[in-house]
């Protein structure tokens, strides 16, 4: 029956046309597998949570008075005794795209239906995310040593600590949540719980959409909070 | 178009893989190479957006999607303009007030990394 109902998009027109069609005909709106529709709609409503942190720290930071904190300087590392900007934060972001790349490709040989691989690649995304939560525990511990509170820090307004740990932290928590979730799924691929539903990989670029969409937070947290 | 999934040639994947390495290493330089102002700004804004797009479209599937859908998760969040444009208008007026009663800041804060 559900094969009945998707099939029925195969032939409807393109473009606005197809909206109209998509909209008005006795059938599913969006002609993709329900859990994919529902894991866009809960992106959206994440997008919304993660614009009010950083309006909100658009807006503390327009309001106050006292200097921001330098965020090159802030997060700055001494490595072979030279100091580079923003190093850190550079590597995670290389990780993070990296790991969108092997999720992609995860997507991929899902589709093919080549569970060995798919497994892999998947267990790579999660180590690269397990890794990049490391390295902010590692970032969020040296700045905690330094004397950054939510409620004030030494290097300028107060406001830094607050916007930077409600930031970064719903993030992480992002990252931890998707390494689970992406573990479990790549488990489930390689014990063949999905063969007896119909050999059906669709569950893998649904995951791919969360951390897609995981990296595409860290693309405006890293623009505006640590460029900005 | 039956949805027989999201299936395109590797190739794609790959360039674009390479492409988000390549923006992200020139959202990198803005800050290495110290660059202020205008220019800052717009060069953070347009890689932002150029990689956001990029995972949008080719990783996350959405060029292939149908128009629908594209409107319905793409189109809500065009409404956060207004959002940002009241925040930003709110945060000015709430900087003069402080500056107008409290005055201007006199704190003197630390420079990182001098421990």
């Amino acid at each position: 029956m559900s094969e009945a109902v998707l099939d029925s998009g195969a032939a409807e027109a393109p473009g606005t046309q197809g909206v109209v069609d998509d909209w008005s005909r006795d059938k599913q709106v969006f002609g993709v597998p329900w859990g994919k529709a529902m894991m866009w709609i809960f992106l959206l409503s994440d997008t919304f949570i993660f614009s009010c942190f950083l309006v909100g720290y658009m807006m503390v930071r327009i309001s106050t008075t006292d200097p921001w904190p330098v965020p090159s300087e802030v997060f700055a590392l001494t490595l072979f005794g030279t100091s580079i900007p923003l190093v850190l934060i550079a590597i995670m972001t290389f990780i993070l795209i990296t790991s969108s790349g092997t999720m992609a490709l995860a997507v991929n040989m899902g589709y093919r239906k080549d569970r060995k691989k798919t497994f892999w690649l998947m267990v790579a995304t999660a180590a690269l995310g397990a890794s990049f939560v490391g390295m902010q525990a590692f970032e969020w511990t040296k700045l905690i040593s330094e004397g950054v509170r939510p409620w004030g820090n030494p290097f300028g307004a107060a406001q830094f600590g607050s916007s930077f740990f409600m930031i970064t932290g719903f993030h992480g928590l992002h990252v931890s949540a998707g390494v689970i979730y992406l573990l479990v799924i790549a488990f489930r691929v390689k014990n063949g719980f999905y063969e007896k539903r119909g050999g059906n990989y669709e569950i893998v670029e649904i995951t791919g959409l969360y951390w897609h969409f995981v990296d595409l937070v860290w693309v405006f947290i890293f623009a505006f909070f640590y460029l900005w | 178009m039956a949805d027989d999934g999201q299936q395109h040639p590797l190739k794609v994947y790959y360039m674009i893989w390479i492409l988000l390495f390549v923006v992200s290493f020139f959202s990198y330089m803005v800050d290495y190479l110290q660059f202020e102002g205008m220019l800052r700004w717009t060069l953070i804004l347009v890689f932002m957006f150029v990689k956001a797009g990029f995972i949008i479209a080719i990783f996350m599937h959405m060029t292939w999607e149908r128009l629908a859908l594209k409107l319905a998760i793409l189109g809500p969040p065009v409404v956060l303009l207004v959002l940002i444009g009241l925040m930003s208008l709110e945060g000015e007026y709430v900087e003069g007030s402080r500056l107008d009663h409290y005055g201007a800041s006199t704190m003197e804060p630390e420079t990182p990394g001098h421990h």
